[in-house]
């Protein structure tokens, strides 16, 4: 009995091997480095570990869809796009982290480690074409983004965060793999493409048991893209989790769930369409409007980051709704464009925060805009493009995604979000007042601005893309278009 | 479709039935003779000594957990060793990259002093 072994093609997941070898890099050099004064080259490897990755996938842009490990994983435009996002995420999230790291007392070596392996993790996700193979990053993700959560140690809200995160994340884990063991039960296969034939034939569509893993599968997504009723671990997750890895959870985790779920619903259960939709539509609704709603109560910034980060799941989901090439290409759109404007608004808040969470609050922004102008401006800039106000790429985001919902004859949806955007507009807007327009109370002392080389290249790569992908939206659509070509 | 089913519906009513009766018969039959030595906890016929809820350090955990990690890594090599000859040097180079990886976290934990008993903070 011979195995068939010409069809591994190690070069297929070649972005996670480069950033596993650069993660144990961080390990080996971490164990033999001794002095704090070296923690920043750690960064440094972790970085260069994600350009080397992000080149192996950019080689991948353009080609034919090339297949690896018995058909387990793919390298197409599709994961070249989520795995160029993630990059971007997790390159970010690694700059701005670095001061922050030193400043927090947090192990260096680890964190940065585990920040690779959650992007390996990720990048697995969007390449995945089994749910076995899906499953895997998921939890190459979650387990790592469980640690990082609670990296704090001195904190007893990062303990909670991490706490929370995993009892939370582990149960909803479950939900999706029951989900996966049901659609095996029902298709007989858990490759996507076979299952996606078998649905195609129409034979089974009512099945129950088909039925039920495709609401346990959602659940399980639902979870991580933080959609409504699946949301509540989110503020306090958020809150507690050190803010680099806050601001990476909201995009990374999200943007990898997105592509699961694309993948998933949009290629292979696209035969049960009628089904999800619905309950997507409902989910939709609900997490944009608790998301707002919610937001406009809270006094922490974290917390109220959160949930607007709900509310853009929300968003982003009336794209999944809408589908064809101009819902799942919009979607793709804002994942990237949320994923610059959100780590920006983080790279502002870690400026601000100072040792032993403080600083966090929103009364600690009053008067810092006029005291730090060129601070108040980039935050200015990403507060106006999460509320969605023309110029900035946030606009261009909700305008794609909400004309694709009207094209699909989604009115009502777009309705309720408009208003929702409108509702989000208050909170936003908030944090720019205070900034600019008040005093901070007499007594209190004044908050001492945090300055990092790394953390202000951060801002400027993240206002850059967030101005110029709102003037100049087509090239980065066009990206977007091309890169959903398979679904359509 | 599920006839083949049938024979476990029946064993698992069987077992089931069987529990149930057996309990409530020697329930019913026995004599009840309560002494302090049938209340006692069972430890293997040992005489217990204190409350079976008692602290121990945090450390037992974090060994408890590699052993975890390294015993899994022992029963992969298993299937391994089954299909090694048709795996060929394909699996040869597979399971140097497996163990590989894990003589690194080996390594990691060794030097961090996981897997000192002493003073030492983890």
């Amino acid at each position: 009995m011979g195995i068939e072994t010409g069809t591994v093609m190690l070069s297929i997941i070649g972005p996670e091997v480069v950033l596993v070898l650069a993660a144990l890099g961080i390990m080996m050099t971490d164990l033999f480095v001794k002095s704090d004064s070296e923690q920043p080259f750690l960064m440094w490897i972790g970085f260069v570990g994600m350009l080397g990755a992000l080149a192996v996938s950019a080689s991948f842009w353009g080609k034919e869809a090339a297949y690896g490990f018995y058909g387990m994983v793919v390298a197409d435009n599709f994961s070249a796009f989520f795995t160029t996002l993630f990059l971007i995420a997790g390159g970010l999230t690694l700059l701005m982290s670095s001061g922050y790291v030193r400043a927090q007392g947090i192990a260096a070596g680890e964190y940065y480690t585990l920040t690779l392996f959650a992007t390996t993790g990720m990048v697995l996700m969007a390449q995945s074409t089994d749910l076995i193979m899906l499953f895997l990053g998921l939890e190459v993700l979650s387990v790592s983004l469980y640690v990082l959560a609670g990296m704090a140690q001195d904190s007893t809200r990062s303990a909670e965060s991490s706490l929370k995160y995993f009892m939370l994340g582990a149960f909803s884990t479950g939900f999706l793999l029951y989900g996966i063991a049901l659609l095996y039960g029902a298709c007989g296969s858990t490759r996507l493409a076979d299952i996606g034939s078998v649905l195609a034939q129409k034979q089974i569509l009512r099945e129950p048991m088909l039925l039920a893993g495709m609401g346990l599968l959602l659940t399980g997504f639902g979870f991580k893209i933080a959609m409504a009723p699946f949301h509540r671990w989110a503020p306090d997750v958020y809150e507690g989790a050190p803010t680099p890895i806050t601001g990476f959870m909201s995009v990374g985790v999200k943007a990898a769930a997105f592509a699961a779920l694309l993948r998933v619903f949009a290629g292979s259960l696209a035969a049960l369409s009628p089904h999800w939709k619905e309950l997507l539509w409902i989910g939709s609704v609900l997490t944009m409007t608790i998301g707002n709603v919610a937001a406009l109560r809270q006094t922490n910034i974290k917390r109220m980051l959160a949930y607007s980060s709900i509310a853009h799941a929300g968003y982003i989901l009336i794209g999944v709704v809408a589908g064809g090439s101009a819902g799942t290409g919009a979607v793709l759109y804002y994942l990237l464009v949320y994923t610059l404007m959100n780590i920006g608004a983080f790279a502002v808040v870690i400026t601000i925060e100072q040792k032993g969470e403080k600083n966090l609050n929103l009364s600690a922004y009053a008067g810092i805009g006029s005291r730090h102008l060129a601070l108040g401006a980039a935050m200015a800039v990403f507060m106006f493009s999460l509320a969605g106000i023309p110029p900035f790429s946030g606009f261009m985001g909700k305008f794609y995604i909400f004309s694709a919902a009207v094209k699909e004859g989604y009115i009502g949806l777009t309705i309720i979000a408009v208003l929702n955007s409108l509702v989000s507009v208050y909170y936003y807007l908030r944090v720019t007042v205070m900034m600019f327009m008040q005093e901070p109370e007499s007594g209190a002392e004044e908050a001492a601005v945090f300055f990092h080389p790394a953390l202000a290249g951060v801002l400027l790569i993240a206002i850059f893309f967030t101005v110029q992908m709102g003037l100049f939206p087509s090239s980065y659509l066009q990206f977007a278009q091309d890169s959903i070509k398979m679904f359509l | 479709m599920n006839e083949g089913y049938i024979p476990i519906l029946f064993m698992l009513a069987l077992a089931t039935a069987f529990c149930v009766v057996v309990v409530i018969l020697s329930r019913l039959v026995g004599k009840r003779q309560d002494s302090s030595e049938k209340l006692m906890a069972y430890e293997c016929g040992n005489i217990p000594t204190g409350n079976a809820r008692q602290r121990f350090p945090i450390k037992f955990y974090i060994i408890a957990m590699l052993f975890i990690v390294f015993d899994i890594e022992a029963m992969f090599l298993y299937p391994w060793a089954v299909i090694y000859k048709s795996l060929k040097l394909f699996g040869l180079i597979e399971m140097v990259l497996f163990v590989g990886i894990l003589l690194i976290g080996f390594i990691y934990i060794w030097k961090k002093g996981a897997l000192e008993w002493g003073s030492r903070n983890i």
